[in-house]
């Protein structure tokens, strides 16, 4: 779908979103859940420094304001911005903070939802779409770490091999149905039914609970994760023992 | 009290393993680890692509004490892939925050990390979003959570996402923080962007002393575990959570920076700019020098 | 990855109480060695995962010789092995043992 399409199926009452380059900034009214911000990254663009300190400014603007008014984060995105000068100023600290203001928000009383409708990789993908509380695609969106054939290129393994092994696990390749399966993204929407009224339902979860890894057992995708983590926290709460180990 | 008599040993942080920043770090014998070797508890994804595993998959993380005080620690295993995050190796991270956050007990993280494992991508790539959740719902709760980079493998990709949401970083000379390695750059962008192989241009545009001049770090130490051990004590000392103030600082500096320093083509513009006047000679300066030559560097301030 | 199994008697118990203990990093040319007391006192088992395929003979050769010259009785040592040469295989042995025997603190 288009972002256009997309817009006029969540607010068929009209919104009031600029676009501006690959920034989109604005509010709207959702049929059945009220008053919502909408901010994202649009047309497959890189996040560099200028374009993640823009989109934080707007979220601590939204939290500023306190009107915990959900928040949808939009995203059709390439990777982090790979540049010299994007480096050189910094990038993981505005990644970072564009991540953790989104935290803050929901932390803060916002509810945040990511719609991934595009592309994401990398660290875009880390400090937009991930950061939100929920994370939910549309048929056709494309998440990746990483490119199969720049992944060739580092594993040294031709591209078939990665393919046919590919087939035998969602836990390496790209793809929006890998990313269901390890539990990144919770669900994806039906293209085919009006989306407002399924935003409105995502809107209704509760928020502050992590519960990917969870999902991710459940779909088998991510076996391992929830379950070591669980045995650290206890581990970790049992009182300190006289072991040592190494 | 446990009396906090640390290892008097000089040792090279950067050549050090995992264990032995540890061992190094915090009080003598008062480390515990959890989900240590002897579990086993290796990566399920290696095989697939017939590679070797590791009994800890890359990362020790436990409890010990820091001049008597608990604290929670993670170390990365920069010689094991990398350092990567994986399923496994990120689970365990995301677990010791988590406790931190149930225990309100302070974490020292060991960062030594080329980013996520690209055999389990998926997989590392959540692990690195739970952990940045799990390491602000832990500040949010009043833990600190403190970064140490000054490893082999620097701190790069997902790893150096994960240290910008710490509330302190000490940095040596060694420590690298990029998202982009100089590689990923070069092999995508071309050799005109980043020349990977000019390994001056590396360490001034991504090494520590660039990070500490700019703000992207808080402390920075010579390349000695005991130095780690010192400044990571002092970063204790201070919790400043992680609301809405801290991030507004935030928001100002990083504002600030791209005012400043947005045209500049290299990191000697830079320095340059900061007033420093032989800043074609940072690389090259010890640390007592380095440090007087830094002291109008942009400082974060716990702006973080 | 290749696997193999040594099950040797080993005359000499290792020293300490320390329960266990691990040394190395697995790494190209390099190796883990994990050292347990889960052995009968007069034995010494050693599981090696390999990436390198078709050294059977060599590994046979350098842990024989580990067991006859160092106290390695009661161990179970299990090894994860990125390819490394003999001499570093050895080393890496002989520095478990002394790690294990090293005192509690």
């Amino acid at each position: 779908m288009t972002l256009d399409d997309i817009l006029a199926g969540l607010f068929p009452n009209g919104s009031k979103i600029d676009i501006s380059g690959a920034m989109i900034a604005g509010s709207a009214i959702l049929p059945g859940a009220g008053p919502i911000h909408v901010l994202g990254i649009t047309q497959g663009q890189p996040l560099g420094v200028d374009e993640a300190v823009a989109l934080a400014r707007r979220v601590l603007e939204i939290v500023k304001s306190g009107d915990r008014a959900p928040i949808l984060f939009l995203v059709d995105s390439s990777s982090q911005r790979m540049s010299r000068r994007d480096e050189l100023l910094g990038l993981s600290e505005y990644l970072s903070h564009l991540a953790k203001a989104l935290l803050l928000a929901e932390a803060e009383g916002h509810c945040t939802v990511a719609l991934l409708y595009g592309g994401s990789a990398a660290g875009a993908f880390i400090a937009t779409a991930l950061a939100a509380g929920t994370l939910v695609g549309l048929p056709g969106a494309h998440p990746a770490v990483m490119d199969l054939p720049s992944m060739a290129r580092v594993t040294k393994l031709p591209i078939d091999v990665l393919k046919a092994k590919a087939e035998a696990t969602p836990v390496f390749a790209p793809g929006l149905e890998n990313m269901v399966q390890t539990g990144g993204i919770h669900l994806v929407l039906d293209e085919r039914a009006p989306l407002a009224p399924q935003l409105a339902a995502i809107l209704k979860r509760p928020q502050g609970l992590d519960e990917r890894s969870r999902l991710g057992a459940e779909r088998g995708g991510r076996r391992k994760a929830a379950e070591i983590a669980d045995r650290v926290v206890a581990l970790a709460a049992c009182a300190p023992q006289g072991t040592q180990h190494g | 009290m446990i009396a906090a008599t640390a290892n008097t040993d000089s040792l090279s942080w950067y050549e050090a393993s995992a264990r032995q920043r540890i061992d190094a770090l915090v009080d003598p014998g008062s480390f515990a680890e959890f989900i240590g070797p002897e579990q086993r508890e290796m990566s399920p994804h290696l095989s697939i692509f017939d590679l070797p595993e590791q009994f800890d998959d890359g990362i020790v993380v436990g409890r010990g004490r820091l001049e008597g005080s608990p604290v929670l620690v993670a170390a990365q295993e920069g010689r094991f892939m990398g350092g990567a995050f994986g399923e496994v190796h990120g689970a365990k991270l995301t677990g010791l925050l988590r406790a931190a956050r149930a225990l309100q007990q302070d974490v020292l993280i060991l960062f030594d990390t080329g980013g996520v494992r690209l055999q389990e991508a998926n997989a590392g790539e959540l692990a690195i979003a739970e952990i940045m959740r799990a390491v602000i719902e832990a500040r949010r709760a009043g833990a600190n959570v403190i970064g140490l980079i000054g490893g082999r493998a620097g701190c790069y990709g997902g790893g150096s996402l994960i240290a910008g949401t710490c509330s302190r970083l000490i940095v040596s000379e060694q420590g690298r923080i990029s998202v982009s390695g100089p590689e990923v750059i070069e092999t995508n962008k071309g050799i005109e962007e980043f020349d990977s192989r000019d390994r001056a241009l590396v360490w001034r545009t991504m090494g520590g002393k660039h990070r500490y001049l700019i703000g992207g770090a808080d402390t920075f130490v010579d390349d000695e575990a005991l130095a780690f051990r010192q400044a990571a004590m002092d970063a204790l000392k201070v919790t400043r959570g992680c609301g809405v103030a801290v991030l507004e600082a935030e928001q100002t500096r990083l504002e600030r920076r791209l005012q400043r320093f947005g045209a500049a083509r290299d990191a000697v513009e830079i320095w340059q700019a900061l007033g420093i006047d032989t800043s074609t000679d940072i690389p090259a300066l010890p640390t007592d020098a380095f440090l007087a030559a830094a002291n109008n560097r942009e400082n974060a301030d716990d702006a973080r | 990855m290749e696997t193999l199994s040594f099950r040797l008697s080993a005359p000499t118990r290792a020293g300490g109480t320390r329960m266990q203990a691990i040394v190395g990093v697995v790494a190209s040319g390099n190796l883990e060695v994990l050292l347990e007391r889960a052995a009968p006192a007069d034995s010494c088992m050693i599981d090696i995962t390999t990436a390198a395929h078709g050294f059977g003979a060599v590994w046979d050769a350098v842990v024989r010789d580990f067991v006859a010259r160092r106290p390695a009785g009661g161990l179970r040592i299990s090894i994860n092995d990125g390819g490394a040469r003999p001499d570093t295989v050895a080393l890496r042995l002989a520095q478990g043992v002394r790690k294990i025997e090293e005192p509690e603190r």
